[in-house]
């Protein structure tokens, strides 16, 4: 109360109006040449397309020209686009579900009233996600291939033959492995997190009213830590649209994974390996699209469910 | 989850600062004269062949008034994209490349290599085979770079597994599916080589043994003849063998291979005249038992061969000092210092057919007990038949990934040919859809 009345004079107070501004400048200059003039740019260059003259040899060979929405049109109509999305829609219901299923699991088991040595199981479990995509799948590859992975040598010693786990069959789930070793760490941590937030009242309440501790888990910790859940299932929703690492990684590795096994390689190979780069800009936009329309969607639909006591 | 994004945003948010700054500069080829005497020039060269700022210490200290500083590169695609950005760009690039014989002519049709042929002196032909000055002109009037090393395609072989099995060295095709037979039943886990979908060139240069062009120039037209006779021959090969299973159909350059080659459960490897490197640093604990001959014939007492890579120096369009450039190109890849420093110092096989001969008179390390070594390459390296490379070359090799994956994992000969034909559709169509005279 007392600095209310104590205000500085108009005057003094008009000639700072523009601080704020000060310093929302960085940010805003970063967001507008990190993120908004580069995606400008990729939709600019959807929208155009290389016209090749004759031979397409010596100067003057190749023309940029615009190309309407014909980009669009090839990526859309692309065998090739419209398989890699299946293919990562089932690698996500494998990873997705999996991932925030552990991470909730180790969540709870870490957060209950008997669990020792917690400081040190947290620090293990997150480890993975501290190792970087690229490095694990290397690793991993590695422990895949049967002519040099421990595993095969250690099953072959005991008379058991293991499968190929980059077979056909198999690949999606070699794949998804590493993504769920890298992943739990991190969503258990946010899962964690929101469990520690819970007061203890409830927990007595509920021990009054005779609950055990899996009743307790599954009545009163899942409930409130279903937000959290929510927002870690969309992050691992955008995750599974952007999968890109894993798969580039283990490509050389074996004859089993296309140039075009994700979206993002798909872009990727188009860009860099073709050096097409405006249909891989017309990718881009479109899977930047279906990654907000997928995360803004599932949002919405369970914005109910979700964040129900919020509203109350 | 931020570094996948990441993943993603970063090589675009590249690509746009790099045309960003850039967008108001658009003279990509400036005038040229040539240096004026007293001026120091200073040219920037792209390159990924071993110690080859080493190499061009030669020439720097006997040429004061241009210097060349050495920019390690990746090789392969990587550096071809790089290239490509940078000349889109408008700035960025280097002025001397080297380029692989396959990306010449995407390269040439982006407009990121000069025609040096009135910078060149008319002797630079003659140190070069057919073969490569063809790649380096694109059967047209220009130059575009002067050949730097050839890379005609061997057969390596372990010698102690072929003499243990008497089994006579293949010289043709056929024998060299009766020796793969032998060895894997003598044991079934060793192979006398892989069929790897990784890498197209090696397929590339089978078919062009073989007499396959896989791209032509016809008037102003480019034909496309992937999946001709020729190549369909050496698909069914090779599919023939990984169906009957006497050929392993798994990757090359992977953990899994290089532990095979120095087990010795990969006993041979058709390869290029650069292999001894690789065989030194993948599989050492085989030192002294390799060999290497002549690649099979498909022709029995034929010597025709393919190649798999070779590059050559090019001067890019960006470059303001072109005739310099030309000047230290022609110098590195034809006089005998030059070549000499090439091979003995970078370990590349030089095109250079006047000067190899004397810079090359010992073997590789890796074959120290073979003499011969360079006598073969040498007799091979004529052989080696014309080949045409297209523009959309990087298409047709990531369409071979894909499409000779799926043949060699599912192990069916007719797959082969299928994907053959896939290769042929995807390469057609995108020279179409660009607007590329086909016929």
């Amino acid at each position: 109360m007392t600095s209310l009345t104590q205000d500085p004079p108009v005057t003094r107070r008009s000639r700072f109006r523009a601080a704020p501004y000060g310093f929302m400048l960085p940010a805003v200059l970063l967001f507008v040449f990190t993120i908004a003039v580069p995606i400008g740019y990729t939709a600019y260059l959807s929208l155009r397309t290389v016209k090749v003259q004759g031979l397409g040899l010596g100067p003057g060979g190749r023309t940029e020209v615009w190309a309407g929405l014909s980009n669009y049109g090839k990526t859309l109509s692309d065998g090739d686009f419209l398989a890699s999305v299946l293919r990562v829609a089932g690698y996500g219901l494998v990873v997705i579900p999996v991932m925030l299923g552990l991470a909730l699991l180790f969540a709870l088991l870490l957060d209950s009233v008997r669990v020792r040595g917690r400081r040190f199981s947290r620090l293990v479990i997150f480890m993975p996600y501290a190792v970087p995509a690229v490095i694990s799948s290397l690793l991993w590859g590695f422990l895949y291939l049967p002519a040099v992975s421990p595993f095969t040598y250690a099953a072959e010693r005991v008379g058991v033959t293991l499968p190929e786990p980059m077979a056909p069959g198999l690949v999606l789930f070699a794949i998804a492995n590493i993504a769920v070793w890298g992943g739990v760490g991190f969503n258990m941590i946010v899962l964690y997190t929101a469990l520690r937030s819970i007061p203890s009242e409830l927990y007595e309440a509920a021990r009054l009213d005779g609950c055990g501790e899996i009743q307790i888990a599954w009545r009163v910790k899942v409930p409130i830590v279903l937000p959290s859940l929510i927002m870690t299932g969309v992050f691992g929703m955008i995750t599974t649209l952007q999968v890109f690492a894993e798969p580039t990684v283990l490509r050389p590795l074996t004859n089993t994974i296309s140039t075009s096994w994700s979206p993002l390689m798909m872009i990727y190979r188009d860009a860099f390996t073709r050096n097409d780069i405006y249909s891989a800009s017309a990718t881009s936009v479109v899977l930047a699209v279906a990654t907000f329309a997928l995360s803004f969607g599932f949002l919405r639909l369970v914005q109910n469910r979700a964040f129900a006591q919020e509203n109350r | 989850m931020r570094r996948r994004l990441f993943a993603l945003t970063a090589p675009l948010t590249a690509l746009l600062l790099l045309s960003a700054c850039s967008g108001g500069s658009s003279d990509g080829g400036a005038a040229d004269e040539g240096p004026r005497p007293g001026e120091k020039v200073e040219l920037n060269f792209w390159s990924w062949a071993p110690e080859m700022d080493k190499t061009v210490e030669a020439w720097n200290s006997t040429h004061p008034d241009i210097q060349v500083t050495v920019n390690k590169q990746d090789g392969g695609d990587t550096a071809v994209t790089k290239l490509l950005t940078a000349i889109k760009a408008g700035s960025g690039a280097p002025d001397l490349m080297q380029a692989e014989y396959q990306a010449i002519p995407t390269m040439v049709g982006a407009g990121a290599l000069a025609d040096i042929k009135g910078n060149l002196s008319g002797e630079a032909q003659g140190h070069f085979g057919d073969g490569v000055w063809n790649a380096v002109t694109l059967g047209s009037d220009a130059v575009y770079a002067v050949p730097q090393d050839s890379a005609p395609l061997m057969f390596y072989y372990r010698s102690d597994v072929f003499e243990k099995l008497k089994i006579d060295v293949p010289t043709t095709w056929d024998e060299y599916a009766e020796a793969a037979r032998r060895i894997h039943a003598d044991d079934p886990k060793t192979f006398l080589g892989t069929f790897s979908a990784n890498d197209a060139g090696l397929f590339a240069g089978l078919t062009q043994q073989n007499g396959a062009s896989w791209w032509g120039i016809d008037g102003d037209s480019w034909s496309v003849a992937i999946d001709a006779d020729p190549a369909k021959k050496v698909a069914q090969y090779w599919g023939d063998l990984v169906q009957e299973g006497v050929i392993d159909n798994t990757p090359m350059y992977t953990p899994a291979w290089n532990s095979a080659l120095n087990k010795g459960t990969q006993v041979g490897w058709v390869s290029a005249v650069w292999a001894p490197g690789v065989l030194a640093g993948n599989a050492a604990d085989t030192e002294g038992k390799w060999k290497v001959a002549p690649v099979p014939q498909w022709t029995e007492g034929a010597n025709v061969t393919g190649a798999w890579g070779g590059s050559a120096t090019a001067v890019t369009s960006q470059s303001k000092n072109k005739a310099a450039a030309a000047q230290f190109a022609e110098w590195l890849n034809t006089s005998a210092d030059g070549v000499k420093a090439l091979a003995t110092v970078s370990n590349v096989y030089p095109a250079d057919t006047q000067n190899s001969a004397a810079a090359l008179s010992e073997p590789p390390a890796f074959f120290k007990d073979q003499k011969d070594f360079y006598d073969i390459a040498a007799s091979v390296a004529g052989g080696i038949a014309p080949f045409t490379y297209g523009p959309n070359t990087n298409v047709a090799y990531s369409a071979f990934n894909d499409a000779f994956g799926k043949a060699a994992q599912g192990k069916k000969s007719a797959d082969f040919l299928s994907a053959l034909t896939t290769m042929q559709a995807t390469t057609v169509d995108d020279l179409k859809s660009a607007g590329f005279n086909v016929k």
